[in-house]
C-alpha cells in the first residue's frame, strides 16, 4: 500500500486545496475576537494530528522490532519519530507567530505549549540515546525499548494533564471542546476545510517518513555491499 | 511458580539492602548530598514561603532521586549480572530492584522532609497527608529513574543520559505532585484531588508494568 501512488496524489490535492480554501473560506466574525487568525486552524491544528499519528506508528515499528528484529522496523520507527519531531516543531512555531498576535506574547507558558515542548524533548533525547550507543544491534533494541517507555508516559500525560488545568487552548478546564477544536467557533464551512486539512498533513507527514525509510534501507543496502 | 518468584524477589531484595549496609559510603553519599542542597537553597533564600517551598522539595527529590537510583545497575559487575539472570530471571530482578529503589526513595523522602522542616521552616498544615504525598512522589520518581537507570547502563555517558531522557518524562509526573501537594498546605481541601491522586497511582502501575514487559528486552546481550 505503501509504494501505491492514489495516496500521494490525494495528498497532494488535499493540501491544495487547504491552501486554497484555507485562505478563502467563509469564516464566523466571533464577536471580533479571532478575526482572519482562525485561519490558522487548518495549518497549526493538523500539525498535531500529524505528530500523534507519526509517534503512534513509530511506536507500532518499535513494538514490532522487538517481536522480530529485523533492522527494517527499526528504520521505520527512528525515521517516523523524526518527522514526527519535525511536525511538532511546525506545530509550536505555527501556534507562537500566531499566539504572538492572538495573546501578545509567542509563548505564554500554556499547558499545552508546555506539554508540546517536553514531548519534543522526549524524543529528541530518543535521538541522542541512540547516539550514544555503538553497537547497531543494542542501539535499535535500546531505542525501541525507550521509544515504547516514553510514548507510555508522554501520551496519557498530555491528553490527560491539559484538560485538568486552565488553558488559553480550547479543551482546558472549565472551556468546551477538546484541545484539537472548539465547537462554538467553528462553522460546517469551516469543518469541510479542517477535516480534509488534517488528512492531507497526515498523508504528507507519512509520505515524508516513509520517503526517508526507504533512503535509509537502500543506503544501508548498498554500505553492506562494499 | 508465584511463590518462586516472590521468594526471588525477596532474596534480591535483601541482596541489594546487604550490598548497601556493607558499602555504606554510597548511603551516606546520597545523605550527604541531600543535606547540603537543602543547606545551599537555605543560605541562598532563607526561609521561602510555601509556593516556593514546595516547589523546591519536589525539584531536589528529583536530584536526589537521580543520585539515589543511578547507580542501582552499576555497582554489579557483568558476570553477577549473569549470575542473576540464570539463577532468577529478568522479571523478578528489575520488581526487586523497583521495589528496593523505591523503599530507598520513601526512606529519602522522609529525611529530606525532616531537613526541610529543620531549615526551611514548616508551612504545612497536614504534615501527615504530605508525608503521604511524598512517599507517593517518592515511589513514583524512583520507578521511573530506576527503569531509566537500566537504559542507560547500556550506553555511555550514563549520568548525562539519566539527565536528558529522565527530566522531560518526568516533568508531568512533578507538576502532579506539586499540585496534590499544595492541599496540604491549605485548610481547605482541593476539588479533584483524588482524581489527581488516582492518576498518579495509575501512572506508577503503568510504569511497573511496563518494566516487566520491556526489560527482558534490554537484557539480551
Amino acid at each position: 500500500m505503501i509504494r501505491e501512488y492514489w495516496w500521494k496524489i490525494l495528498c497532494f490535492i488535499l493540501l491544495m486545496y487547504t491552501c486554497t480554501m484555507g485562505f478563502l473560506v467563509e469564516i464566523p466574525s466571533l464577536d471580533g475576537r479571532m478575526q482572519q487568525t482562525v485561519r490558522n486552524l487548518f495549518f497549526h491544528v493538523p500539525m498535531w494530528f500529524c505528530m500523534q499519528t507519526l509517534f503512534i506508528v513509530s511506536v507500532i515499528y518499535a513494538i514490532r522490532y522487538l517481536r522480530n528484529p529485523n533492522p527494517r522496523y527499526d528504520y521505520y520507527s527512528l525515521e517516523f519519530a523524526r518527522t514526527g519531531v519535525v511536525f511538532g516543531l511546525l506545530g509550536l512555531v505555527t501556534g507562537a507567530i500566531w499566539a504572538n498576535y492572538q495573546w501578545g506574547a509567542p509563548w505564554s507558558g500554556d499547558p499545552k505549549q508546555n506539554g508540546a515542548a517536553i514531548a519534543i524533548l522526549i524524543y529528541l533525547a530518543y535521538f541522542v540515546l541512540r547516539g550514544s550507543l555503538t553497537d547497531i544491534d543494542k542501539r535499535s533494541r535500546i531505542g525501541a525499548v525507550y521509544n515504547i517507555f516514553a510514548f507510555a508516559m508522554l501520551f496519557p500525560t498530555i491528553w490527560i494533564l491539559p484538560r485538568l488545568t486552565e488553558s488559553l487552548h480550547p479543551g482546558g478546564q472549565g472551556s468546551e471542546g477538546n484541545p484539537g477544536l472548539n465547537p462554538n467557533d467553528t462553522t460546517a464551512a469551516m469543518e469541510m476545510v479542517f477535516l480534509p486539512a488534517i488528512i492531507g498533513w497526515i498523508l504528507l507527514g507519512v509520505w515524508i517518513a516513509s520517503l526517508r525509510t526507504r533512503l535509509r534501507i537502500i543506503t544501508e543496502k548498498k554500505l553492506a555491499h562494499e | 511458580m508465584a511463590n518462586g518468584s516472590a521468594k526471588h524477589i525477596i532474596t534480591l531484595i535483601k541482596k541489594d539492602l546487604l550490598l548497601e549496609i556493607r558499602q555504606q559510603y554510597t548511603f551516606y553519599g546520597v545523605l550527604l548530598y541531600v543535606a547540603s542542597t537543602i543547606f545551599v537553597v537555605y543560605l541562598s533564600m532563607g526561609q521561602p514561603e510555601e509556593d516556593v517551598w514546595n516547589a523546591l522539595f519536589w525539584v531536589i527529590q528529583l536530584f536526589v532521586c537521580v543520585n539515589a537510583v543511578a547507580k542501582s545497575f552499576l555497582q554489579d559487575s557483568k558476570g553477577r549480572m549473569l549470575y542473576y539472570y540464570s539463577v532468577a530471571g529478568a522479571r523478578d530482578f528489575i520488581l526487586s530492584k523497583l521495589a528496593f529503589n523505591a523503599m530507598l526513595m520513601m526512606l529519602m523522602s522522609l529525611l529530606s522532609l525532616f531537613v526541610f522542616t529543620v531549615l526551611l521552616g514548616n508551612p504545612l498544615i497536614h504534615v501527615l497527608d504530605f508525608i503521604g504525598i511524598s512517599f507517593l512522589g517518592g515511589i513514583g520518581l524512583s520507578l521511573i529513574f530506576t527503569f531509566l537507570a537500566a537504559i542507560a547502563a547500556k550506553a555511555q555517558q550514563q549520568a548525562a543520559l539519566m539527565a536528558i531522557m529522565g527530566f522531560p518524562i518526568i516533568i508531568p509526573q512533578l507538576l502532579l505532585l506539586g499540585r496534590i501537594a499544595k492541599a496540604s498546605f491549605s485548610p481547605v481541601l482541593q476539588a479533584g484531588l483524588w482524581q489527581m491522586v488516582l492518576l498518579l497511582v495509575g501512572l506508577d502501575l503503568l510504569i511497573i508494568l511496563l518494566a516487566v514487559i520491556l526489560f527482558p528486552f534490554l537484557w539480551k546481550d
